[in-house]
């Protein structure tokens, strides 16, 4: 089962090797990996989306937890929250076609970033399925190029008090 | 104001935290430090490959409970590291290992003696530091020997350029205590979890307690004692845990898993209630994990909450210290009239116990006039010294063997390489212990192979004149390797014959050292007497064994632990 993992790291050199280290040398699956500072800028958050079953994700946590720069592991299965990802499109274009892909824009409240006489590049942020959607849409006009952060998440605020 | 340099300040630093003895071998980065050694009371070993000093300081470690030091230069001194690292991180022993690295300013340039050491070593190091300025030093060796010391203990390492090595500062500061936000090991037992143990201990019918070397690194051997003898519940250790439990006690059971006695093996798979502690369930230990220890619940006491359901799924978990959930476990026991009548109650239990003991002991037949057992070597060896000495091993069949024939009633006299199996090990680790314990008889059971591969530290041994007991078991053979050829390869001897191997006699007296041999069983007791009589230098005992001899019982690989091969 796929897995959505939020880790405090102290904001050092070398951390993000000793994570990423840590899910190679023990086999364990990163299927994305995202990092940025915090509101604290000693402190780094690594979104990582990993799979494996019970016991794996037991051992991912637990060794997480025992590197030595890991603050916090919180693993989003089973809460409320939001993921999002955000990708750019790079399609190609011509007269007859243009339309039809600015729409395709809109339906999926998608922005133009830049525009070329013969590309558009596209910018879309949600979540993975979303981002697929968009992307399958738009494959037959010619995808030039796609670049796709990894995942970031959120738990959502309760919402009675 | 009077200003010091990194390499002063950083031995100050290591005086503070008690260090009185490092390991080392000098190079070009780490001149500043060697400088600055010229001057100071810290006594330094000077070894002759940096992999020595490594195994030295773990000796060390291992033996006294203090963390080891090591100290070597960039480059292929700090690479030389890496097997040593590897092997004190295995069987987490507590060691600070300081890497001269080159100046900053040429990090990442291909510099000469340059290797990206905390890179290389980030896996098979608990932590480690790259210092890169001279005012975070102070600060990180105090956390570098408290990360190495506390929790479930291990190496770090500290790489510092020469730059930092050689640029100056003001009086130094030595931080008093240090706390690491997100480094917060848990020693107390969860009660809860404790009181649970204890209802189900004391239910069982058949209990058995399986201890490692978290025994050891905890120094629990006393609290473990008195929880086994006060509920009457026969013990097995590990390996690792050898000496953690009197050898010579009635509730002992021998070592368990692969080269594990009949009594333990059986014990472990009838057992209806296996208490584990400070162990971690190592495939060498379980065979097949699926059949091991069917029958019963599994308590586990160990500090590394990812020692927990790893392998085996764990009824109830204790994370803490073994000495401290175990000192507690024992207060909270019944009296004393109570436990009595419970281990009454476990007298059928301990009854086929000790048929077990006594239907396939470990054993092995000494002809007279027939080659010398290996076995035989080391009984005597237990027979002159009382089992007053401190053993190390090197990895093969003289390991098992020397795990199997000794008897260790102390904790702390027994090391050996248990995770990583590093051949090579055991002859500076004797080094690293004599040196720890001067006036003690300290002696490796080795092999002709391992022995060979970090022979050169004979001249480190005869400088600093210790009285080490090299026992070679010689069979001319990889041993161990021979053994599953013998077994499992239809005797198809690939690469395991060393007889082309230099004369132990001649080159013990080439080193300096005493060199003795042994070709008969019958001159065997008049070699051992006359090395342990030998108080100033290195001693080599050529014992020319029964190339032939297997060690038994063994479980194959993959196979549970009743499926043993007898003698």
């Amino acid at each position: 089962m796929r897995h959505t993992i939020s880790v405090l790291v102290t904001n050092e050199f070398g951390v993000l090797s000793r994570i990423s280290g840590l899910f190679s040398g023990r086999g364990f699956n990163i299927e994305s990996l995202s990092v940025a500072e915090t509101l604290d800028p000693q402190v780094s958050r690594m979104t990582i989306v990993t799979s494996g079953d019970d016991k794996v994700l037991e051992q991912i946590n637990k060794q997480l937890n025992k590197l030595i720069n890991v603050i916090k592991v919180y693993d989003f299965t089973g809460e409320e929250h939001i993921e999002r990802e955000l990708a750019l499109v790079k399609v190609n274009l011509t007269a007859d076609t243009r339309p039809e892909i600015l729409s395709i824009v809109d339906i999926f409240r998608a922005k133009v970033v830049d525009v070329s006489p013969r590309t558009y590049t596209i910018e879309i942020t949600g979540d993975e399925e979303k981002i697929s959607a968009l992307t399958e849409l738009l494959r037959p006009f010619g995808i030039k190029e796609i670049v796709r952060t990894g995942r970031i998440a959120m738990a959502r605020s309760p919402k009675q008090k | 104001m009077t200003k010091k340099i990194g390499a002063e300040i950083l031995l100050e630093c290591l005086m503070k935290e008690g260090v009185d003895t490092v390991f080392g071998f000098p190079g070009g980065a780490v001149l500043p430090i060697y400088d600055a050694l010229y001057d100071s009371p810290i006594k330094h070993i000077l070894v002759r490959h940096e992999q020595g000093a490594v195994h030295m300081a773990d000796g060390y470690a291992r033996s006294l409970g203090k963390p080891g030091v090591v100290i070597v230069t960039s480059g292929p001194g700090a690479t030389n590291t890496v097997t040593g690292i590897a092997t004190a991180y295995m069987d987490s022993i507590p060691m600070v290992v300081i890497t001269g690295q080159v100046p900053t300013a040429l990090i990442g340039n291909d510099a000469f003696q340059e290797a990206d050491i905390v890179g290389i070593t980030r896996p098979c190091t608990k932590h480690n530091y790259l210092v890169k300025d001279l005012k975070d030093l102070p600060r990180i060796i105090k956390e570098s020997f408290y990360i190495a010391t506390t929790g479930r203990p291990g190496p770090v390492l500290v790489d510092i350029p020469k730059d930092v090595l050689t640029a100056s500062m003001a009086e130094l500061k030595y931080p008093e205590k240090t706390s690491i936000e997100s480094y917060q090991p848990n020693y107390k037992g969860h009660p809860g979890q404790i009181r649970k143990a204890l209802q189900l201990i004391l239910a069982a019918k058949r209990p058995v307690v399986y201890a490692g070397g978290g025994v050891v690194l905890s120094n629990a051997a006393g609290e473990l004692k008195a929880f086994a003898e006060k509920l009457g519940i026969p013990t097995t250790t590990t390996l690792m845990g050898l000496g953690a439990f009197p050898g010579t006690h009635e509730l002992f059971m021998g070592m368990l898993g692969m080269h594990g006695t009949f009594c333990a093996n059986m014990a472990v798979t009838n057992t209806d209630c296996l208490i584990a502690v400070g162990a971690r369930f190592d495939d060498r230990v379980t065979g097949k994990i699926d059949e091991f220890a069917p029958y019963a619940d599994i308590v586990h006491i160990d500090i590394d909450p990812t020692s927990i359901s790893k392998n085996v799924k764990v009824d109830i978990p204790i994370v803490g210290d073994v000495k401290d959930v175990l000192k507690e476990m024992v207060k909270a026991l019944p009296q004393a009239k109570a436990l009595k009548e419970h281990k009454k109650g476990l007298s059928e239990w301990h009854a086929q116990v000790n048929e077990w003991r006594a239907t396939h002991a470990l054993s092995y037949k000494q002809e007279p006039n027939g080659k010398i057992k290996p076995q035989f070597v080391i009984e005597k060896f237990y027979e002159l010294t009382k089992g007053n000495a401190i053993i190390t091993t090197e990895v093969g069949q003289n390991q098992m063997w020397a795990a199997q024939f000794f008897k260790y009633d102390k904790a702390r006299t027994f090391l050996t390489s248990g995770g990583l199996g590093t051949m090579g090990f055991g002859f500076p680790a004797a080094i690293g212990a004599q040196i720890a314990f001067p006036d003690s008889t300290v002696a490796v059971i080795a092999g002709d192979g391992s022995l060979q591969m970090n022979i050169q530290e004979l001249a480190t041994a005869v400088q600093y004149k210790l009285p080490v007991k090299v026992i070679i078991l010689n069979n001319m053979v990889l041993g161990m390797v021979r053994q599953w050829q013998e077994l499992f390869y239809d005797k198809r001897y690939s690469h395991t014959c060393i007889s082309v191997a230099p004369d132990f006699v001649k080159l013990a007296d080439a080193y300096g050292a005493v060199g003795l041999r042994a070709k008969k069983p019958s001159e065997v007791e008049a070699v051992l007497k006359e090395a342990l009589a030998v108080k100033d230098r290195p001693v080599l005992m050529d014992f020319r064994v029964d190339q032939f001899e297997c060690v038994y019982p063994m479980v194959p690989a993959g196979q549970p632990l009743n499926k043993m091969l007898l003698v």
